[in-house]
């Protein structure tokens, strides 16, 4: 057999975004040896590119916040399928993590008073959002690899992860490969953290980097784990729309955040339409521009403009605008955010100013951008126990944008750069307790084997089809078929196209040597993405109802039935098999919070 | 713009390579790294190259396009094809090249790895609080994507390749974003001087021209830390009280 290479870790931590990052720093902190394996260099990770902040209810803006209003916002935002012991956590933990990226040397923007700033956000109660400019992301990530980097882990930057390894007491280790070179590497640990991120990469318009073809949730279904939430993919209302190059590039909801104004091709600020208005937030929003605007500087007196509805709320409406004929020239709406005035655009949202200007040619403090929604975020994922953040295989654990349960059917915007830090440290936790009870365990030679060999076919065919028309292929169906709107129709004949490249697949090939060839990286890759749309698309099929993301055009209606459902997917054999999992009661001290807001 | 250009990428290794040419379709907008893209979806998917946010937030797509060292996904084709409609892309200079636009830029993690780090003064009260004003240079200091592009042009580094000397204008910038730090207590200026050797910069301002993130590297960054470490170094005295009034 090709010959490997073998490292061995306590901890091995698969990704070094913010999941994995904070994740390493518990272990570090507890003493033991950690390999942290990511495909980039360290610091490119897809949470760099985070924009408007982290929600944790800090209360700094003369605002009653606190951990409630934080939980309930975050399951009204969710749809009622979060699992509500996870945001119950977050809720709480969420305040500590973010002081704690002060202490490792984060520098926040300052209110008045000398603390952390906090901004609005879509379908956060008060301002809650703990932000740097508009470049939270960054500041998040390069912090959290300071401080890891200064504690002594092991980093394998630029290798891929391609299977993990399992014995029958469960995951000992994995197979990777140095994209460099292309040597394989097989890595032995007590326990695994997956903290791979989201796959927003199956579409064609897309926020996510190439990094985003869910290789971590779609290994962890073939190690035995099984996934949850699955039809749940954000469409963020906000993506660059023209020109063509940045099509799909995040506008982040910040410019709403601080006062931006949808407007449609007509000029009507659309999202004040009662029929845009969801029952769950009736009375909760400015019923008129007068009072949106008074908003903008007496928040205490005034509501929210129903531009920071949910995403996706908004992205709907966008659609529907467009659909019905009322888009821009190039088949979008209007973004404007002039009437805040040039310095506090530039101030507060440096990066989208220079974002537009540099590559749209675009003024934002003069003109509208124009935007249009563009798939950003992966609610679904890693189905895992709430607490400790454990997989359904022993020693495995998952966190970050890769677990589902937290976000329901729909993630609150910044929500995410939050979870990252309290999940990844509870993971990180969690692997601590299993590595002192586990030893690195024999690896089955045969697995390796098996990977090995899937992992170089492509290089050894000379006929065979290239990874890129499949992948693009695979975007076009996705895009057309499971995006915002679904249909059984749709979601079937996809289904069908997906058999077809899964098969196409199996001969795929790739030019060149093992030397730095994404080409040939990108082979392995499709075989994930594959994986994952499937459990998508079957997903979406099963369930018959609008909630959250998923919009069914043949069943338009929320239905109370289905909101008492998870839907989890499981590999048995080839097959993906899609289960109904009640959703466990809510005990009554998170009830009653609920019940609060409802007065 | 032209309905073609035509891509002159740099292909090989570290034992040699050469200039490679490729048809490209443009359409509006198009950066060089739509080009790339284009290479490798269409014509040879063995082309190399790093990138992730595809918005200049990352720091990834450092190459020298014509000769310039840019963001591939922050440079309009536009502004660099020549009258036969022609852009040259080659890997950055200074550091190893690994394969095509990749180089290896291990070298800076571990700089990196090597700077002290924060370290709150002892007492501060909790939660922490900080001005604005205050926290505003660290700010910008802390914009840096690492996109190693002022490494590259740095010519301690590339025409002088003192990397056992001089750390660099990144390394610079981090440092100084530490020690400009409200709240940091760790003294760090003879590390400055002698490990990542402050006095080597001889303030041409050839990094702080290329950065993408328009941080004031040298004027900024540098300057500042070259006189804190004259004071260090030349009045005693004077550093005395300071330290004594606990300022820094
Ligand atoms: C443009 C943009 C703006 C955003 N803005 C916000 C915001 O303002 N607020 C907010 O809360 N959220 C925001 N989000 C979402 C948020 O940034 C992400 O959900 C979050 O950063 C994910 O972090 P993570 O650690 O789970 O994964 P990531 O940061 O995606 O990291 C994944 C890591 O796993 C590694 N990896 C993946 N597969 C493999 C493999 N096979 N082998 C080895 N390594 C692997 C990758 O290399 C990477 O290091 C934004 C997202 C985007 C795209
Ligand atoms: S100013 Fe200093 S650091 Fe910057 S390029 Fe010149 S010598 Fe290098
Ligand atoms: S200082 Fe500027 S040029 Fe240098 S690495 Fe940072 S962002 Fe790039
Ligand atoms: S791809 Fe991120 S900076 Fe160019």
């Amino acid at each position: 057999m090709e010959p490997y290479e073998t490292v061995k870790h306590d901890v091995l931590i698969i990704g070094a975004g913010g999941a994995g990052l904070r994740a390493a720093i518990s272990v570090l902190e507890a003493g033991l040896d950690c390999g942290i394996v990511s495909k980039s260099l360290l610091g490119k990770a897809h949470t760099v590119m985070a924009e408007g902040g982290a929600a944790a209810a800090l209360g700094n803006m003369h605002e009653p916040d606190d951990w409630r209003v934080h939980f309930r916002d975050t399951i009204v935002g969710g749809a009622y399928l979060n699992n509500h012991r996870m945001v119950e956590i977050f809720a709480h933990e969420a305040i500590d993590r973010v002081l704690e990226l002060e202490e490792y040397g984060a520098v926040f923007d300052r209110t008045p008073e000398g603390l952390i700033a906090q901004r609005p956000f879509g379908g956060h109660t008060y301002r809650r959002l703990n932000h740097v400019g508009d470049r939270t992301g960054l500041e998040l990530i390069r912090t959290l690899q300071d401080r890891a980097v200064s504690m002594g882990p092991t980093v394998h930057m630029e290798w891929t992860v391609t299977r993990l390894l399992t014995s029958d007491r469960g995951v000992v280790g994995a197979v990777a490969y140095d994209r460099s070179d292309g040597r394989i590497i097989v890595i032995q640990a007590k326990a695994v953290v997956l903290a791979t991120g989201g796959w927003g990469r199956m579409y064609r318009y897309t926020s996510n980097s190439w990094e985003s073809t869910g290789d971590g949730a779609a290994m962890a279904l073939e190690a035995g784990a099984d996934l949850i939430d699955m039809e749940m993919v954000q469409f963020h209302p906000t993506g660059m729309l023209w020109p063509p190059s940045m099509r799909g590039i995040l506008v982040t909801e910040a410019v709403r955040g601080e006062g931006g104004i949808l407007r449609n091709g007509t000029g009507e600020r659309f999202m004040f339409k009662p029929e845009y208005m969801p029952e769950r937030y009736q009375g909760k929003f400015a019923d008129s521009p007068e009072e949106a605007a008074r908003w903008l500087d007496d928040k205490q007196n005034n509501r929210r403009p129903p531009e920071l509805l949910p995403r996706d709320e908004v992205a709907r409406a966008i659609y529907k605008e467009v659909r019905a004929g009322r888009g821009t020239v190039h088949g979008g709406v209007h973004l404007d955010v002039t009437h805040r005035g040039a310095a506090y655009i530039r101030r507060k949202l440096p990066s989208m100013y220079e974002q537009f200007m540099a590559l749209g040619s675009v003024d934002i403090t003069a003109e509208p951008m124009e935007v249009y929604p563009t798939v950003h975020y992966t609610m679904g994922g890693i189905h895992v126990d709430a607490d400790t953040c454990q997989t359904a295989v022993p020693g495995l654990f998952a966190a970050g944008e890769c677990a589902g349960g937290l976000h329901g059917a729909n993630r609150l915007g910044g929500n995410s750069l939050t979870d990252i830090l309290v999940f990844g440290r509870r993971a990180g936790l969690s692997a601590v307790e299993a590595a002192s009870e586990r030893k690195h365990e024999p690896i089955s030679e045969s697995q390796v084997a098996a990977e090995v060999e899937l992992l170089l076919a492509p290089l050894g065919r000379t006929q065979g089809e290239k990874p890129s028309v499949i992948a693009s292929e695979l975007q076009e169906i996705m895009q057309n078929n499971a995006m915002i709107e679904r249909s059984h129709e749709g979601l079937t004949a996809c289904l069908s196209k997906l058999q077809e490249l899964k098969e196409r697949a199996g001969r795929l090939s790739a030019a060149g040597d093992r030397r730095y060839n994404p080409g040939w990286h990108a082979a392995r890759d499709l075989l994930f993405q594959l994986r994952l749309s499937e459990a998508i698309v079957r997903s979406a099929l099963e369930r018959k109802e609008s909630r959250g993301a998923q919009w069914r055009s043949d069943y338009p209606a929320t239905d109370p039935e289905w909101g008492k459902v998870n839907l989890t997917v499981a590999l048995r054999g080839d097959e993906l098999v899609v289960t109904r999992v009640p959703l466990p009661p809510m005990p009554e001290h998170l009830q009653a919070i609920m019940n609060e807001g409802k007065k | 713009m032209r309905d073609t250009i035509r891509l002159r990428v740099f292909r090989g290794d570290a034992s040699g390579g050469e200039e490679r040419e490729y048809e490209v379709k443009t359409f509006p907008g198009m950066v060089v790294l739509d080009a790339i893209h284009q290479i490798q979806g269409e014509q040879d998917g063995t082309l190399a190259c790093r990138w992730n946010c595809k918005a200049a937030k990352c720091g990834s797509c450092s190459a020298e396009i014509n000769g310039l060292p840019r963001l591939m996904c922050k440079s309009r084709v536009e502004e660099f094809y020549d009258a036969a409609g022609v852009i040259r892309v080659h890997p950055i200079k200074t550091f190893p090249l690994i394969k095509d636009l990749v180089t290896d830029v291990s070298w800076n993690y571990k700089v990196a790895e090597s700077i002290p780090p924060l370290r709150i003064r002892e007492g501060t009260p909790r939660p922490l609080r900080m001005d604005q004003s205050d926290v505003e240079r660290a700010q910008e200091f802390r914009k840096c994507i690492e996109c190693f592009l002022c490494q590259t042009v740095c010519h301690v580094l590339r025409d002088h390749n003192r990397t056992d000397a001089y750390f660099g204008p990144r390394y610079m910038v981090k440092i100084a974003a530490l020690d400009m730090h409200p709240l940091d207590s760790v003294e760090r200026r003879s590390f400055l001087r002698r490990s990542a050797g402050v006095g080597y910069c001889n303030i041409t301002k050839c990094c702080q021209e290329v950065c993408p993130e328009h941080i004031h590297i040298t004027d900024n960054a540098i300057i500042p830390l070259k006189e804190r470490v004259a004071d260090e170094f030349y009045d005693p005295i004077r550093m005395l009280v300071r330290r004594l009034s606990g300022r820094k």
